[in-house]
């Protein structure tokens, strides 16, 4: 039995860390906290300067050729430094549609820019269940794009959106004819987001009749991916806390040394590892193409979710009333938990699929 | 990353595959348990063939090396052993003290006579061995013991109760923990022994549990004279002793807090109904499930990752920790849910409900063990918050304290 990454792909990891903690410091995730960028250009440029975008996409076109377990550990570490780059939608999502249905000429032409960063594809691909705003839907009238679609990640930066419509999946030329977007304020503004309308905008399919079921088996695959970022930033979130409550002295002793605080610590320790469990699994399942990918990917994302935003709010909380300041990277925490957890789908509907996998279909 | 053998470990699993169904009948459900109803002297009759026959082909010490009478294999090899074992219809549990800790530890402290004399014929399967730690102000603070031994001619006079010791009322032989020197402080006036059950002035007293059953004995023990060649390791070491038997537990993975007892409330949510519509369609109960297999399938996972570990050739992560204190209180949980589905009439013990229920009941009254032995939910938040985030121990107002001047 082999259920742990291997030694290279730790080594890739800890190359991964090395580059992000210099090039993802909160000054870097600040720069788009305060509005300054739409994302980091300096971590994204780093990161694709390593190869780590381009981690699971073929050689020939312009990626490493590794697998999808290499690329769960630049999420995870991604998710460690707080990273404010387009990582969901251009390339757990758009490369993954691309990769999986793409046409010959749309692989050839998109995958070696996701791999360089040099495109940023925005990406909608989960059926948006709850809402609040009337805003007409996306709808594919006469071959062209019409309605509005809101809180698109990395919607103004991108080139290109790609989303599902009726079944079917489309690519649309951000710049080109029939588009207008706005950008719209983020709860976690390091993660922003933006409303697209569209008017008649032209549009290319992507992957035929299947768009359904492929976007299904992508959304699956971002699921675990977002799980390791998740389990990433909880890793964080609960150091810090531990880091804090070993130099902060308070009734003469160290905050960390009253079993209140120790248990607490603790019981996110066990929560994060039962998340981190189910993470790996998930991660084999997406590696392996296995049957038990919708409950292995549901069960990853519940399990990091709750792990990331307990961990998030606690680790505030143990920072005492500094830790509720701007100044602090608690607040980003906080934000990136609830961003993460909620942008393809919330942890109920994950829930319920969850549910659905083991115990078959609600009535 | 996968979830298979090893060749050479899928070579040693088919083998004793192979060996197990020549000599054993396989379980047909996960309740099927062997001798039931069986008295206990013709069970532990069962028990020591089986050992008997387990030494003979080799089998009964996979990890020992051979000198010490074992097999030389790896730790991965005994788990292998295990994992197959359980699907097969036996005497469980009585050897598991003997076999899992206290004869490693003799076999670590005891001198060149003691291993010859209680190694062979205990994984035979002639003698049953127990572990005599716990007292009644010994729990947590396994330190606090209060047996008194006392240096008498060329021996020791031991005076003390001991509790909570699985498998005593049966038992051959057991590892005790005593106290030998009162002017130490605490873990430094302690001495290990190998005590002779069958010794006059040792009388063991089954426990009745709450879940009614009797696992665990007091064993109280009146002025029991032991020759000192009955020391397990050198005088005033019985703290490190005592650490090395419960350090090999962490080759023990708590595989049975995993499971698919998610799968199983699921089969009885099916055939119970709520308000007129089967209880598996009721939200409660569809979160209850989801819940159960987070906790228990990500211990199951986690443990697979120790597995890996093992297999490796190294010691499991200290992601173990998290096992216990997440799956003892999953039992409960899901005990609880399992008991509620029933309503009114899921108050009735399974003799009245159904053979179907007593899984269920079984687990929801053993929870709140689980939670308590081999550690309680606070001892493993301590162990997690000390040795794996680092942070200070409790304050300790008895460690350089001479034992004799502790207050209770």
């Amino acid at each position: 039995m082999n259920f742990d990454f291997s030694e290279d792909q730790r080594r890739l990891q800890e190359e991964v860390r090395r580059v992000l903690t210099a090039h993802s410091t909160s000054a870097h995730v600040r720069s788009v906290l305060d509005g300054e960028a739409l994302f980091c250009t300096d971590t994204w440029r780093e990161l694709a300067g390593i190869g780590a975008l381009g981690i699971a996409v073929d050689e020939v076109h312009g990626g490493a050729g590794l697998g999808l377990l290499d690329l769960c550990l630049v999420a995870e570490e991604a998710g460690r430094a707080l990273a404010a780059v387009p990582l969901l939608p251009s390339i757990y999502l758009a490369g993954e549609v691309l990769k999986r249905a793409g046409s010959d000429d749309q692989k050839a032409n998109w995958l070696p820019q996701l791999a360089s960063g040099d495109a940023i594809i925005a990406a909608v691909l989960d059926e948006r269940r709850h809402g609040v705003l009337r805003d007409p839907p996306l709808a594919v009238t006469a071959g062209k794009l019409c309605g509005v679609i809101n809180a698109v990640p990395d919607g103004m930066a991108a080139g290109a959106l790609l989303t599902l419509v009726a079944g079917q999946i489309v690519l649309v030329d951000l710049a080109g004819p029939g588009v207008e977007r706005r950008a719209q304020k983020s709860l976690d503004p390091t993660r922003p987001l933006a409303r697209l309308a569209f008017a008649d905008a032209p549009l290319e399919v992507v992957g035929g009749a299947h768009g359904a079921k492929v976007a299904a088996q992508v959304v699956n695959g971002a699921a675990v991916l977002l799980a390791f970022e998740q389990l990433g930033g909880a890793d964080r979130a609960l150091h810090a806390a531990r880091d804090y409550v070993m130099e902060r002295r308070t009734f003469g002793r160290l905050v960390g040394s009253f079993q209140a605080v120790k248990h607490k610590l603790a019981d996110l320790y066990a929560q994060i590892e039962i998340a981190r469990a189910h993470a790996y699994y998930g991660a084999w399942a997406v590696a392996t193409d296995a049957p038990e990918l919708p409950r292995a990917a549901a069960a990853a994302r519940v399990a990091a979710t709750t792990a990331y935003n307990m961990t998030a709010e606690e680790s505030l909380h143990l920072h005492g009333g500094i830790g509720y300041t701007w100044e602090m990277d608690c607040h980003l925490h906080l934000r990136r938990a609830r961003w993460l957890g909620q942008i393809i789908g919330t942890e109920h509907l994950w829930r319920e699929r969850l549910a659905d996998a083991l115990i078959g279909k609600a009535a | 990353m996968d979830f298979d053998d090893t060749p050479e470990e899928a070579a040693f699993r088919a083998e004793v595959r192979n060996w197990l169904q020549r000599h054993a009948m396989p379980k047909h459900g996960k309740d099927d348990k062997f001798g039931e109803g069986l008295e206990q002297a013709a069970y532990l009759t069962a028990a020591r063939a089986w050992q008997a026959k387990k030494a003979a082909a080799g089998y009964a010490a996979i990890a020992t090396p051979p000198e010490m009478g074992g097999m030389g294999g790896t730790p991965a090899m005994q788990i292998i052993y295990n994992q197959e074992e359980a699907k097969f219809l036996m005497p469980d549990r009585v050897f598991e003290v003997s076999l899992g800790t206290a004869l490693p530890t003799v076999a670590m402290w005891g001198t060149a006579d003691q291993k010859e004399r209680y190694l062979e014929s205990a994984f035979k399967g002639d003698h049953i061995w127990c572990q005599l730690f716990s007292e009644p102000a010994a729990g947590s603070d396994l330190g606090n013991a209060r047996t008194r031994a006392v240096r008498e001619g060329n021996g020791w006079r031991v005076s003390g109760q001991k509790v909570w010791t699985s498998g005593a009322h049966f038992s051959d032989y057991g590892i005790l923990l005593a106290r030998t020197d009162w002017d130490q402080p605490k873990s430094k006036g302690l001495t290990m022994f190998i005590l002779d059950m069958a010794l006059p002035g040792v009388d063991v007293r089954p426990i009745r549990q709450a879940s009614d059953e009797a696992h665990f004995n007091e064993v109280f023990l009146n002025e029991v004279y032991l020759a000192d060649d009955a020391r397990l390791g050198p005088e005033g070491q019985g703290w490190k002793v005592m650490i090395s038997t419960l350090m090999l537990e962490r080759f023990s993975l708590g595989d049975h807090f995993a499971g698919d007892l998610y799968a199983q409330i699921t089969e009885l949510a099916r055939h119970v109904e709520w308000d007129g519509k089967p209880a598996i369609e009721a939200s409660r109960v569809r979160d209850g499930i989801v819940d159960t297999y987070l906790a228990q399938f990500g211990v199951e996972l986690i443990v697979k990752r120790g597995m890996s570990a093992i297999s490796r050739g190294e010691s499991p992560g200290p992601e173990m920790a998290a096992v216990k204190l997440v799956g003892a209180r999953a039992f409960q949980t899901a005990g609880a849910l399992a008991v509620e589905l029933a309503g009114g009439e899921g108050l009735l013990a399974h003799d009245d409900l159904g053979a179907e229920w007593r899984l269920p009941q079984r687990l929801w009254m053993s929870g709140p063990g689980a939670r308590i032995a081999g550690g309680t939910d606070e001892i493993q938040k301590n162990t997690i918050a000390e040795r794996v985030l680092g942070l200070p121990g409790e304050i300790r107002t008895d460690r350089d304290v001479p034992f004799r001047d502790l207050e209770g």
